[in-house]
């Protein structure tokens, strides 16, 4: 990478940090830079030390890093920072707000209202003085931050825009002539086409259309409700219904409603949420509707941290449930992937007729990325549904059949042929309510869970990646993939040879994707949990004991520093 | 066209002499003068004696959780809005376990109708106090008699802006028929609360009971005044009104969300390809 620059900016919730982060991250996609973007917040609306912070590069970047090349510091709390800071560092401040001294690296003081006064706006358009003055230590092309300005603010006076765009000039201006011969090559070209700016919640709520998905119900919780805010702005183009439910229990009885009726329908929630949802899982189960349902995780327990990041509800979702009943869980190693693993939960979810849950969290859901584009094309919706004409061959239908797949036919109620009886009873093949122990209850228990063995060999093996001949052995899950590849490359640069076997299909956890750990001399599992949840499940299904763990359980994200100096230690006193 | 001999008849696990049958019979008897076939319909019920109902008549089904019946009749509807669907359960199933639904879903105003069974006690569990339970009401669990106010779950529809509050009787076939009837034809969210004896377990609020003190509203009875139905909603004691207590036109959410009347969501084109334009929106 020739260009690596991380942009941070700091300050109090209500201060326009989203605003100003989302403008810049798509300043560079826009020209084809390679950006990943985060904002780390306090569960409140206004006050608090917040910060969002934007990492430029040339190739694609998949973690934020440790290190700031600018930071702008709009609040005293943002002396947190300095410790990021290296003495090339630029600190873009107004001191008549900032009282306490960086006292590293450059500082561009820089009077945001009172310029923005002077340019013809008002003093809200501080924040715009500020963008202007980080594309100028940059000697950025400010046209593109012109053209997002009026594509985003159209609907306002272009008194207004054209204000803000003065605004940013000024501090461009400015920059430029205070900043002379920085670090910083200058970004005065573009890396490509444009790319698409995107975070998981979208990628998840696109993956869900692509899959024709009509039906959400859903309470808002952070940090999934950005996936039911998406759809909602669709919901007219896709004939979509988005119904906002008096609770997480509602929601997934009407997302199971509207199953059984015939649409692909979902639902997603956070930990707390899921608890509540528990129930209907098992409900999913025993009536065999598809239903996809998204977790994304938050550290808990019970409200925990509402906007932080955590890989804590694995063991969680793969056990909870009244009574033994096949589920799948995939966990997106990158925003990108989750757009193509919700389309495959839905295809798995109609093709076993099971719950699949989507294991997202806070850093997946908050994070946006340059991506080229998806291939929608390649995808290929299929619903395992008994068409009338199928339905008028047969001739006695029952919706639970016994099957040696364990999969039985599925239609649709409403059909003139067969009627559909779904009952959380146990009952027979016909649906109707039973307590025969003898024969029905053991061949509906055998042939519900017969369906995990399809399942298993629905789930792809760990992405592999680093030399192939490795003997040392980084493992993950989810979403810590872009920190464990990047600590995988700087390890590699280092001389020590590592490889790293990632998994984004959690359950059923094949234990043939298990080969490696036969050969390997070091193992090391890395997750965002205190104890070691993926872990547990490879000693479950494999018998092997894997001791070396990382685990980080703060709240924030694995940086691939981090992941380096974790490691290092574990393998010295191995 | 569908006569009785349509929805068939099935042996059932009720106690003999129960409610239980007379609401089956009016429920058959009002699905056949709405010339419903079984295939049209979908019975969704949560648990308890009541919500077996629906696997004792010919129909699709959804014998969902206890309290959930009306989330999940909610999504079929929604899903599909050409099925006719009913949910029948019981006081404890709609108005305990389940009342937050009830109460969002009487605000939403989804296009069904929801046939509660109401014997003031829980009777699957054998016999422990209801929602609906008189004050002073004794069972093994309430030994000192019921302190809670009962649930006046008319009074509290018609408060929350319910379009259709009304009241049968298990033991008024004809009449718990058209309230039925009437009931599926509003559009929006039914309720229809039908008082109901409880043979084994409640001695108290037994047949004669009731029959001592219900009567029906006559025509003189204006059900649009939602001020007098709130009033007539609370009658209770000596005299038990039975009928529409209250409707009103309100859109239904149907109306309300746009979603055409001519085609049910599931028969919507699927068009994954109008994904691609909207992934350029994020370039």
């Amino acid at each position: 990478m020739n260009v690596d620059i991380t942009i941070k900016i700091a300050g109090e919730a209500g201060q326009g940090l989203q605003t100003m982060g989302q403008l810049l991250a798509k300043a560079f996609s826009r020209a084809g830079w390679c950006v990943f973007a985060n904002q780390v917040l306090q569960s409140r609306i206004r006050g608090g030390h917040n910060w969002f912070q934007i990492r430029i590069a040339d190739s694609p970047v998949t973690a934020h890093s440790d290190a700031t090349d600018i930071l702008i510091a709009l609040d005293d709390e943002s002396a947190y920072h300095t410790g990021e800071l290296s003495e090339s560092s630029i600190t873009v401040l107004d001191s008549s707000l900032i009282t306490y001294n960086p006292e590293r690296g450059l500082i561009l003081d820089i009077p945001f209202e009172k310029t923005a006064k002077e340019s013809g706006g008002n003093k809200l358009m501080g924040n715009a003085v500020a963008l202007g003055a980080v594309l100028g230590i940059l000697e950025y092309d400010i046209n593109i931050l012109f053209g997002l300005l009026r594509e985003g603010f159209q609907d306002k006076n272009p008194e207004v825009v054209q204000a803000n765009i003065q605004a940013v000039q000024a501090g461009y201006n400015l920059a430029c002539r205070k900043i002379k011969g920085n670090k910083f090559s200058p970004l005065n070209r573009t890396n490509g086409a444009a790319k698409m700016l995107i975070n998981a919640s979208e990628a998840i709520a696109l993956g869900a259309l692509a899959a024709g998905c009509k039906f959400i119900s859903a309470y808002p919780m952070s940090p999934s409700t950005g996936i039911m805010t998406y759809l909602a702005s669709k919901a007219k183009e896709f004939n979509l219904i988005v119904e906002q439910s008096e609770d997480e229990i509602a929601s997934i009885n009407m997302a199971l409603g509207a199953s059984y009726a015939g649409v692909r329908a979902m639902t997603a929630t956070s930990g707390g949420g899921f608890a509540l949802m528990v129930e209907g899982l098992s409900l999913s189960a025993m009536t065999e509707t598809p239903v996809v349902i998204v977790d994304a995780q938050r550290p808990g327990p019970a409200t925990g941290l509402p906007t932080r990041t955590a890989q804590e509800d694995l063991e969680y979702v793969i056990y909870s449930g009244g009574g033994e009943f096949p589920r799948a869980v995939v966990a997106p190693l990158s925003i990108e992937d989750a757009f193509y693993l919700t389309f495959k939960a839905f295809n798995l979810a109609d093709k076993y007729q099971i719950p699949v849950i989507i294991l997202s969290d806070q850093l997946l859901a908050d994070s946006y990325v340059t991506v080229d584009s998806f291939d929608v094309e390649s995808l290929k919706i299929e619903r395992h549904i008994l068409s009338d004409e199928q339905l008028k061959d047969i001739k006695d239908y029952k919706r639970y059949r016994i099957t040696e797949s364990g999969i039985s036919p599925r239609a649709l109620p409403g059909n003139p042929y067969g009627l559909v009886v779904a009952d959380s009873d146990e009952h027979d093949e016909e649906g109707h309510i039973t307590e025969d122990v003898d024969w029905t209850r053991p061949e509906m228990v055998k042939k519900r869970n017969r369906k995990t063995a399809g399942l298993l060999k629905e789930m792809s093996a760990p992405i592999r990646y680093g030399p192939a001949e490795a003997k040392n052995i980084l493992i993950g899950w989810g979403s810590s993939y872009g920190a464990l590849k990047e600590a995988v490359d700087i390890l590699n640069l280092e001389k020590e040879k590592v490889s790293l076997a990632h998994f984004n299909q959690v359950w059923p956890l094949n234990k043939e994707y298990f080969g490696f750990l036969d050969t390997a001399e070091f193992v090391c599992v890395a997750e965002n949990n205190f104890r070691g949840q993926f872990a547990h499940l490879i000693t479950a299904q494999t018998g092997k004991v894997i001791p070396n763990r990382i685990n980080k359980f703060n709240g924030l994200a694995f940086t691939a520093q981090e992941i380096v100096e974790e490691y290092k230690k574990l393998k010295c006193a191995f | 066209m569908s006569d009785l001999n349509t929805f068939g008849k099935f042996e059932t696990a009720w106690c003999p002499g129960c409610g239980d049958f007379g609401i089956l019979e009016a429920l058959k008897d009002a699905l056949v003068k709405l010339n419903l076939e079984p295939h049209k319909i979908v019975l969704v019920s949560g648990i308890g004696q009541a919500a077996k109902l629906p696997h004792y008549l010919y129909g699709n089904v959804f014998n969902g959780l206890h309290g959930r019946a009306i989330p999940a009749a909610t999504g079929i509807k929604m899903a599909n809005n050409k099925l006719a669907v009913l949910v029948t359960s019981g006081d404890g199933d709609i108005y305990g376990e389940g009342g937050n639904h009830l109460i969002h879903a009487i605000r939403r105003n989804i296009n069904i109708t929801v046939i509660v069974h109401n014997n003031q006690v829980y009777a699957l569990t054998k016999g422990q106090a209801s929602p609906t339970s008189d004050l002073g009401y004794v069972t093994k669990v309430q030994p000192q008699g019921v302190i809670d106010e009962p649930i006046h779950p008319l009074t509290m529809a018609i408060a929350l802006g319910a379009g259709f509050a009304a009241r049968g009787f298990a033991g008024d076939k004809e009449h718990l028929s058209l309230m039925i009837q009437e009931g599926v034809k509003h559009q929006g969210l039914a309720i229809i609360d039908v008082l109901q004896w409880c043979v084994t377990f409640n001695k108290k609020n037994n047949f004669a009971w009731y029959k001592k003190r219900v009567y029906k509203l006559g025509p003189e009875y204006d059900s649009c005044d939602k001020t007098k139905a709130l009033e007539k909603s609370m009658e209770w004691g000596d005299r038990i009104p039975l009928g529409i207590i209250y409707k009103n036109g309100r859109s239904s959410f149907e109306e309300s969300y746009g979603l055409p009347k001519d085609k049910a969501l599931v028969d919507e084109e699927i068009e994954p390809g109008k994904v691609s334009l909207a992934l350029k929106e994020f370039l």
